[in-house]
């Protein structure tokens, strides 16, 4: 079965959001609402065009998604590292980074 | 270094106060994506993989300690304490917020920096030898020239809107250190035999999908005609370039197809047209802007070769690195240190706000507060006496930037790829990571000598790899990042697109790849050959059969 998530760039900081069930726009993947079929997927994609509408996010699209080891996952590489920060810099990754800065 | 007047100054600034509207129209909702990103592009402002990225423009590779200790600032305050120094001799911050981004360009242009041009179908920032004005082997100083190029493509209207992007590079000197070869335009200043000086001008050569070296159109160009010569060569392209398809818009696609011999024949065509029309400079200003480029006042010091030996003596690992990263000054007693940005398995072209502070401050106290930047993606000290050189190296160490590996196997070029660029198909920076920690013994990279290794996440080739003595190329092979390698190419004055050895390679197996090959060239190489000539001696099947078995 094909999972899918919505992804976009928040228009303030350009930072990678998911799609959340409440509508709103999280830096976490997990927190992301998941389609399960095409026609869960285009009701997604529609809820996301109000973030795009109302400018909290650029370009929202929907990623492929399944689950490892209970977490959820793009999977493609490339979505991997949207969602998780440069694999060179591990100190950026998201998890590392966000728990820095907020000490 | 040249300085803003206050047209120069004045264009930024307005160009500041614009973006900040442009901004807050589009926060507000007046200006929706697609009206907003051609805009926000004409600032050097992306939207990449995990945010927006900044491209600052840092001209013909020049920057004053205060720039620099300015972008170090930026870095700190709006960025995530870092930089990262491209083939463009430009410096790209990878977290700026839009929100911050107005106040980030207003604190570049306090110090006569921008982002103009950094993107777009426009000129380019010029780029330069980074030894322009320094190098014993120069000519004249390319960069008087890339300067008056820069005035005059500043929001030229005529080419702001040309089918494709469009670089210029300028050398001064016949050892190609700018890759004029590759370039949209390459100029390469020039004496003729009564002694006046001119530019060989090179036409159409690029990387990216379709590479190719660029042929020669003029052996020749009287000094006084350059931007005569340029504007009709920008207006040939102009009116027959293709806009009907983006992959063959480049200039390389027009000569190419065109041949350059009808092309050079249109070029000069228009150029009888214009060449003695207000185009080119009025008399004096050449002379008026060669003046911000005046050589400092150097100091003679008669001992200060001797006390550099003394150094090289008591001092091995001093001795190596001004043995590798030190060339030759043109005025006496003075020498060109160069910075490495590839610690081994560091990123390539990352400096840290820290390192360039560091960077600054050692080029107030020894370098007449100049600093340069690579193609290359290092960094240059282009004066410092050499008896300061030791001290020099010492506050270097103390900032991983002593890596004594310039024009070495673990100095690779490598463009940032899919770690965070929007385009890219594979990742470039880990797979420079593992070769430059396989290579990690200098005493092996010293005897291998000179080796141009350079990566590009895609096939749009901004890690250069056409050019590079072994080039690594990442594709998408269903979802895997595999690596294509390319050898014998050059982006040097012996210019030559490197030529695809065999099938791609697994992420796995790109660095035992690189080494098959390093060893099959310590294998068979003659006295004083690099891995160059070793390649254009024998071709590419010995190293084919190393890599992939004998057919």
């Amino acid at each position: 079965m094909t999972q899918q998530v919505i992804s976009a760039n928040r228009l303030s900081d350009g930072l990678v959001v998911y799609l959340a069930s409440d509508d709103s726009w999280s830096e976490w993947i997990a927190r992301s609402e998941i389609a399960t079929d095409e026609a869960a997927a285009d009701a997604l994609l529609a809820r996301a065009k109000w973030g795009e509408e109302n400018r909290i996010v650029v370009d929202p699209y929907l990623v492929h998604v399944a689950e490892y080891d209970g977490e959820v996952r793009p999977t493609k590489y490339r979505e991997f590292i949207r969602a998780t920060g440069p694999s060179v810099r591990p100190d950026l990754s998201k998890q590392n980074y966000v728990r820095a800065a907020k000490g | 270094m040249y300085l803003y007047d206050e047209i120069d100054q004045a264009l930024v600034d307005e160009r500041v106060v614009q973006f900040r509207d442009q901004v807050s129209r589009r926060m507000s909702g007046e200006l929706s994506e697609d009206e907003f990103k051609p805009l926000r592009l004409m600032n050097g402002v992306y939207l990449q993989l995990h945010a927006y990225m900044l491209r600052v423009a840092i001209p013909y590779g020049t920057l004053s300690s205060e720039q620099m200790r300015k972008l170090a600032w930026i870095a700190r305050k709006y960025d995530r304490g870092y930089g990262h120094f491209t083939t463009r001799q430009n410096l790209q911050y990878n977290w700026p917020k839009l929100e911050d981004l107005p106040d980030i360009l207003a604190e570049l242009a306090s110090v006569q920096m921008h982002a103009l041009q950094t993107s777009g179908n426009c000129i380019r920032n010029v780029t330069a030898d980074q030894y322009a004005g320094v190098a014993a082997d120069e000519v004249a100083d390319p960069r008087v020239y890339a300067e008056i190029i820069r005035q005059w493509s500043t929001l030229h209207p005529e080419f702001s809107f040309l089918p494709r992007k469009f670089k210029i590079a300028v050398t001064g000197s016949q050892n190609d250190r700018a890759a004029v070869k590759v370039h949209d335009i390459g100029l390469i200043v020039k004496r003729n035999p009564a002694g006046e000086l001119g530019f060989e001008v090179i036409v159409g050569g690029g990387l990216g999908r379709t590479p190719f070296v660029g042929p020669t159109i003029r052996e020749f160009l009287p000094e006084r005609h350059l931007l005569s010569y340029l504007e009709a060569v920008l207006r040939v392209y102009n009116m027959l370039g293709r806009r009907d398809n983006m992959y063959k818009a480049r200039i390389k696609i027009q000569v190419h197809e065109t041949g350059a011999a009808e092309f050079t024949r249109l070029v000069e065509a228009e150029w009888d047209q214009i060449r003695d029309s207000a185009v080119d400079l009025p008399a004096g200003e050449k002379e008026r802007i060669a003046s911000y480029f005046v050589p400092p006042r150097y100091e003679i010091s008669a001992d200060a070769a001797d006390v550099l030996a003394r150094h090289k003596r008591e001092d091995a690992g001093f001795a190596r690195w001004v043995d590798t990263n030190v060339f030759a000054h043109k005025a006496e007693g003075y020498a060109i240190a160069n910075i490495s940005l590839k610690p081994i398995g560091g990123v390539p072209g990352d400096a840290t706000a820290e390192q360039m502070e560091a960077v600054a401050a050692l080029a107030d106290r020894f370098s007449f507060s100049e600093i340069r930047i690579t193609h290359e993606q290092n960094l240059v000290l282009p004066h410092v006496r050499k008896d300061n050189l030791y001290a020099l190296w010492q506050t270097l160490k103390s900032y991983d930037l002593d890596t004594p590996n310039l024009g070495r196997v673990s100095d690779m070029i490598a463009c940032p790829g899919m770690d965070y660029c929007s385009l890219a198909n594979a990742r470039s920076i880990p797979v420079a990571q593992a070769i430059s920690k396989r290579f990690a013994d200098l005493d092996r990279q010293h005897d291998i000598g000179e080796l141009k290794l350079k990566i590009s996440g895609c096939i749009n080739a901004c890690g250069h790899h056409h050019a590079g003595h072994i080039g690594i190329l990442g594709v998408d092979r269903k979802g895997e990042e595999y690596y294509q390698i390319t050898l014998g190419g050059s982006g040097a004055e012996d210019a030559s697109i490197g030529e695809i050895v065999g099938p791609a390679l697994a992420y796995d197996a790109v660095v035992d790849a690189v080494e098959t090959l390093v060893d099959k060239y310590l294998a068979i190489r003659t006295e004083g050959e690099r891995f160059l000539d070793t390649y254009r001696r024998v071709g590419k099947d010995p190293f084919k059969e190393a890599l992939y078995g004998a057919a």
